[in-house]
């Protein structure tokens, strides 16, 4: 473990996380609405955004999936050394990063139970754009409809298919931010 | 500055409380589990409020805090001087100026905005707690979609009483799926509930339970097509504002049965009579 892995966290943690905190809020209240999150450094290929989702809302009681590049050595020292979140299996997590290849199939990851949908997963997909066109999507938290350049439209529509059940998204690229969750039906 | 953490609560269990409104926003009107933690008030006095209100109030933010509509009865009086003293945030009584509301039991007259966050204290969050005492057959029923008896309950108001006597914590569906508590607010307030600019979030403490409505969610109050949800008021104006379309406490003024209606929303009735509007009960 190097000295590098210590870096790049908050600075005033109950502060920080407060406010990236609303930025989250947001963007899961309103999905396809962007939102800027800073203050954190996380090593490559983690992006800062990701970096902040990470470290707002992951510690020891949230296992993490790392997909593709970011199950790296760097990044895997980080999340230790800031979060203490155990990393895991796709079936078994309560969050997960990567690419969208990376992160396929999304089938492996846990959907909550009926009587309990809430113990299902949030993905952190990295994006390379945020792009507010494409796909019309509709659903609590939009007004009338919004779009947004999903990566794939026929996963979100099985995703949306099985609500309350389901698993709920994040995209990140860079500083930015918007979010998916499973009430939203994309067309 | 204070010794505690900012907002009281540590970050731990901030996150905690964070992921279960995510979750809470993701799934609108399913009560998602959180480990309520001991606050420094008594359960029923918001402490599931209060929480939710640690976990989403930054620096930046103006706080409000009402009871039944009052910004000065002792609830409101102390959860607003709590948070000024453990988050150092600003505060206010306008509603328009707030950008958290904490509410006990009232949903402000004034309309709500894209920036602004309504945080409900919430003394028992199942709907269906009252009809049927175990948590596993609710969670069941929800799970099932099985809400039937709680129209037999609607029925058998409308049966005994000739109309729907429930006159708050009025049920609502929320997104035509799960069945939710609104707290108990005035059925008045219920129409509020519906595609609000605002986020809504719910905290029961003592419960444990935390829920939430994103902006532009459909509410319906529960009903029959032969008895529509109605939003009654008493049918007075404010006695001290004249406001015609506001939810009125009535006030027992003396012992000879004299009595007075006025606004519940103490912010809308002292805006109104700034602004020069007269009651017949008014100084």
């Amino acid at each position: 473990m190097d000295t590098q892995s210590l870096e790049g966290g908050f600075s005033n943690p109950a502060l920080q996380s407060a406010t990236a905190f609303r930025g989250v809020m947001e963007a899961m209240a309103r999905p396809a609405t962007v939102h800027v999150l800073q203050d954190a450094q996380p090593p490559a290929p983690l992006s800062v955004a990701a970096g902040v989702v990470l470290l707002t809302l992951c510690d020891t009681d949230t296992p993490i999936y790392l997909a593709g590049d970011v199950d790296c050595c760097a990044v895997r020292d980080w999340i230790t050394f800031h979060t203490g979140a155990p990393i895991c299996a796709a079936s078994d997590c309560a969050y997960a990063f990567g690419t969208w290849e990376a992160l396929m199939p999304l089938s492996v990851f846990p959907i909550g139970t009926s009587e309990y949908p809430d113990r299902s997963a949030t993905l952190v997909v990295e994006m390379p754009e945020l792009r507010l066109e494409g796909a019309t999507l509709t659903g609590p938290g939009i007004q009338d409809e919004a779009h947004f350049a999903v990566p794939d439209v026929s996963a979100f529509q099985t995703n949306a298919a099985q609500f309350p059940l389901g698993l709920d998204f994040f995209f990140t690229c860079g500083d930015r931010l918007a979010a998916l969750p499973r009430s939203t039906e994309v067309r | 500055m204070t010794d505690y953490n900012f907002a009281y609560l540590d970050e731990q269990t901030k996150r905690m409380i964070r992921r279960a409104i995510l979750k809470g926003l993701a799934i609108p009107g399913y009560q998602v589990p959180f480990a309520s933690r001991e606050m420094p008030m008594p359960y029923g006095w918001g402490t599931g409020g209060v929480q939710v209100s640690a976990a989403v109030l930054t620096p930046e933010d103006r706080f409000k805090v009402i009871d039944q509509g009052a910004d000065d009865t002792t609830n409101a009086v102390s959860i607003r001087k709590f948070f000024e003293h453990t988050a150092g945030v600003a505060t206010t009584t306008k509603t328009a100026e707030a950008t958290v509301i904490q509410t006990r039991h009232r949903i402000p007259e004034a309309d709500l905005g894209e920036g602004q966050i309504l945080v409900y204290q919430v003394p028992i969050p199942e709907p269906l707690r009252f009809l049927e005492p175990r948590e596993s057959e609710t969670r069941k029923m929800h799970s099932l979609e099985e809400y039937g008896l709680m129209h037999v309950k609607l029925y058998e108001d409308i049966s005994r009483h000739g109309h729907i006597a429930t006159a708050y914590a009025y049920p609502v569906k929320v997104e035509a799926r799960y069945v939710m508590d609104p707290s108990p607010i005035p059925k008045f307030d219920n129409p509020k509930l519906s595609n609000s600019p605002a986020i809504q979030l719910f905290g029961a403490g003592r419960e444990q339970r935390i829920y939430a409505l994103p902006p532009y969610t459909r509410v319906t109050s529960l009903d029959f097509e032969d008895h529509p949800f109605d939003p009654s008021k008493a049918d007075h104006p404010c006695g001290l504002c004249a406001a015609e379309d506001s939810y009125l406490d009535e006030v027992i003024v003396d012992d000879a049965g004299g009595r007075m209606f006025v606004c519940s929303d103490t912010d809308f009735c002292e805006a109104r009579q700034n602004a020069g509007h007269k009651g017949k009960d008014a100084a």
